[in-house]
């Protein structure tokens, strides 16, 4: 479904991804683990277009995107949750969901999906009047999945969904992607919080200092002897 | 439902005003207050999302002067001068919107390229003395027979108060569409974060040049109304940096996030001026200013929704005693 071909990208003089390729297949959850700072985030906006890669290309279904905007990205079934969520505080619960279905496209199935996500969240329902900014760290996760999930996107781009949030919370977002996975969609998630995040996704692709230096189904990283030493401090 | 029936007493008592057997002043004053409501309202159309514009006399003058200009010199009436002129206007909004968007010049950098903006059209008016009378400012050709609809021009104050009357209801209307499309939301959330919402799909370049243009075309005409109200135009009055700020102020007086905001803005300080005019007359230069920008700071300091605003929030917190109380559900 998704192909992202020898990346390069940066910031300014400063690189930050060396010749990264991945892929991600329809139906999969895929995982992109390593420490702060290694790209990680770089890699998701480079997908959606939010920043430009120095050479290299990113491929969704066949189409290449170099020469998409960042706001026609979700038209091509991309739904990027951003890091620290990025929701627009001001707006409230409801009215950031619909900001979710914003393209045309998904403006005229907006009830449907509005439906959808208040199903998966409920709580959200509860919310639905409250601004998001007035929300606790879980709940506006929660929101910000639920506003990725409203343009209904084929991929869901997850972006450090445990970032910040307090030890049981970061259960409840885990135990959500996994009920997400469960929907049919097809996921890519990056996050630190590599023992978490393995028991949730297929396979993942470790990233250190912008290059991949290993990659393999989650129950093999788990077990690799350099992973359980350098991150899983066994 | 219920504010719909007060919009409409509002309107219908509006109406009869000229009715009523005021004297020239006071419907002058009425008249300036529906010419600068209106005014206000377009700035305010871009200001709520966060675009604030410090040089909005830029469209006044356009308005103004290419409306005037096309009548005195071609004959051609208001009717093709001002929508020549909201091109204009709009063209021009193109011209600087879209680099300014496209590279992310927001906030007081954004301010300070409508600053420029305003000051580069006042110093073009003043620079083009030949055809615009400079400094010294511009008279519209009256018809000889003092009222002349294709012409724009009403000899009778209360027909003028209707043109305005009219005109001041359009800027509320287009207020009240932009506040219920979705070009709203997409410039809420851009005002907010310009990643986060092109992430979800909004075109922010797009969006935001939408909106400059549209308020824009409206200060145009705005500016060409004040032209053929006045019938005498000057670079200062139209497109000078006291005009472009007052503007803002007026704004954040009256409330920058309401429908009726920017016109009780102008109801305010119309009635300032007016009230330093009566009691200080000319003697002290400069004063008007000085407590414009007093009341500035105050403002934002202590009421930063402005009067409406305020008094909204004071008439939901009567509504609702303990807002803290509000369970969820």
């Amino acid at each position: 479904m998704l192909e992202v071909r020898n990346v390069s990208a940066g910031y300014g003089s400063f690189r930050a991804l060396f010749d990264v390729s991945l892929e991600v297949r329809a139906g999969e959850a895929v995982g992109v683990i390593g420490p702060n700072g290694a790209g990680k985030t770089t890699l998701l906006r480079v997908i959606s277009k939010i920043i430009a890669p120095t050479s290299g290309s990113v491929v969704m279904e066949g189409q290449d995107l170099s020469r998409v905007p960042a706001h026609r990205v979700v038209e091509m079934g991309i739904a990027h949750v951003p890091e620290h969520r990025r929701l627009f505080p001001r707006l409230t619960v409801e009215e950031n969901l619909r900001m979710g279905a914003f393209h045309p496209e998904a403006r005229r199935r907006h009830a449907e999906r509005l439906d959808f996500v208040y199903e998966l969240f409920p709580r959200m329902k509860e919310r639905r009047l409250q601004m998001a900014g007035t929300m606790s760290g879980g709940e506006q996760q929660m929101c910000a999945i639920g506003r990725g999930l409203m343009s209904g996107p084929k991929l869901l781009l997850l972006d450090e969904p445990s970032a910040g949030l307090a030890p049981v919370i970061v259960q409840q977002v885990f135990s959500l992607v996994r009920r997400i996975r469960a929907e049919g969609y097809t996921v890519l998630i990056v996050e630190q919080n590599i023992q978490q995040v393995l028991q949730v996704v297929d396979r993942a692709y470790l990233l250190e200092v912008g290059t991949i230096k290993q990659s393999g189904p989650s129950a093999e990283l788990l077990a690799s002897p350099e992973i359980r030493r350098a991150y899983l401090g066994l | 439902m219920n504010t719909r029936i007060l919009g409409g007493i509002g309107i219908a008592a509006l109406a009869v005003v000229p009715l009523l057997g005021l004297g020239n002043y006071h419907l002058h004053i009425l008249i300036t207050v529906l010419i600068w409501g209106f005014v206000y309202t377009s700035w305010s159309i871009m200001g709520r999302f966060g675009m604030v514009s410090l040089g909005h006399g830029a469209f006044l003058g356009v308005g103004a002067y290419v409306a005037t200009m096309l009548w005195n010199t071609m004959g051609l009436s208001p009717w093709v001068g001002i929508p020549v002129a909201m091109l204009v206007s709009m063209a021009m909004a193109l011209l600087v919107g879209y680099p300014c968007f496209r590279f992310r010049i927001v906030g007081h950098y954004f301010a300070l390229v409508t600053l420029a903006l305003g000051e580069v059209v006042r110093l073009t008016i003043v620079g083009l003395r030949d055809q615009t009378g400079g400094s010294l400012g511009m008279t519209v050709t009256g018809v000889p027979e003092g009222t002349s609809l294709l012409a724009l021009q009403f000899g009778d104050r209360s027909t003028f108060f209707y043109v305005a009357l009219l005109v001041w209801l359009g800027g509320l209307v287009i207020w009240r569409l932009v506040d219920r499309s979705m070009l709203r939301y997409a410039l809420e959330a851009s005002s907010e974060d310009e990643d986060a919402a092109a992430s979800v799909g909004v075109n922010v370049t797009r969006a935001k040049l939408m909106i400059l243009m549209i308020s824009a075309a409206m200060t145009t005409l705005g500016g060409a109304l004040y032209a053929q109200y006045q019938m005498y135009i000057n670079p200062e009055t139209v497109s000078g940096i006291a005009i472009s700020l007052q503007i803002v102020f007026a704004v954040i007086a009256g409330g920058l996030f309401t429908q009726l905001g920017p016109t009780v803005g102008a109801v305010f300080t119309l009635l300032l001026a007016e009230t330093l005019r009566v009691t200080f007359g000319h003697d002290i230069h400069g004063l008007d200013g000085t407590i414009y920008g007093l009341l500035l700071v105050l403002f934002i300091i202590y009421m930063p929704k402005g009067i409406t605003g305020s008094i909204m929030a004071g008439l939901t917190r009567r509504r609702r005693p303990t807002p803290a109380a509000a369970p969820a559900e």
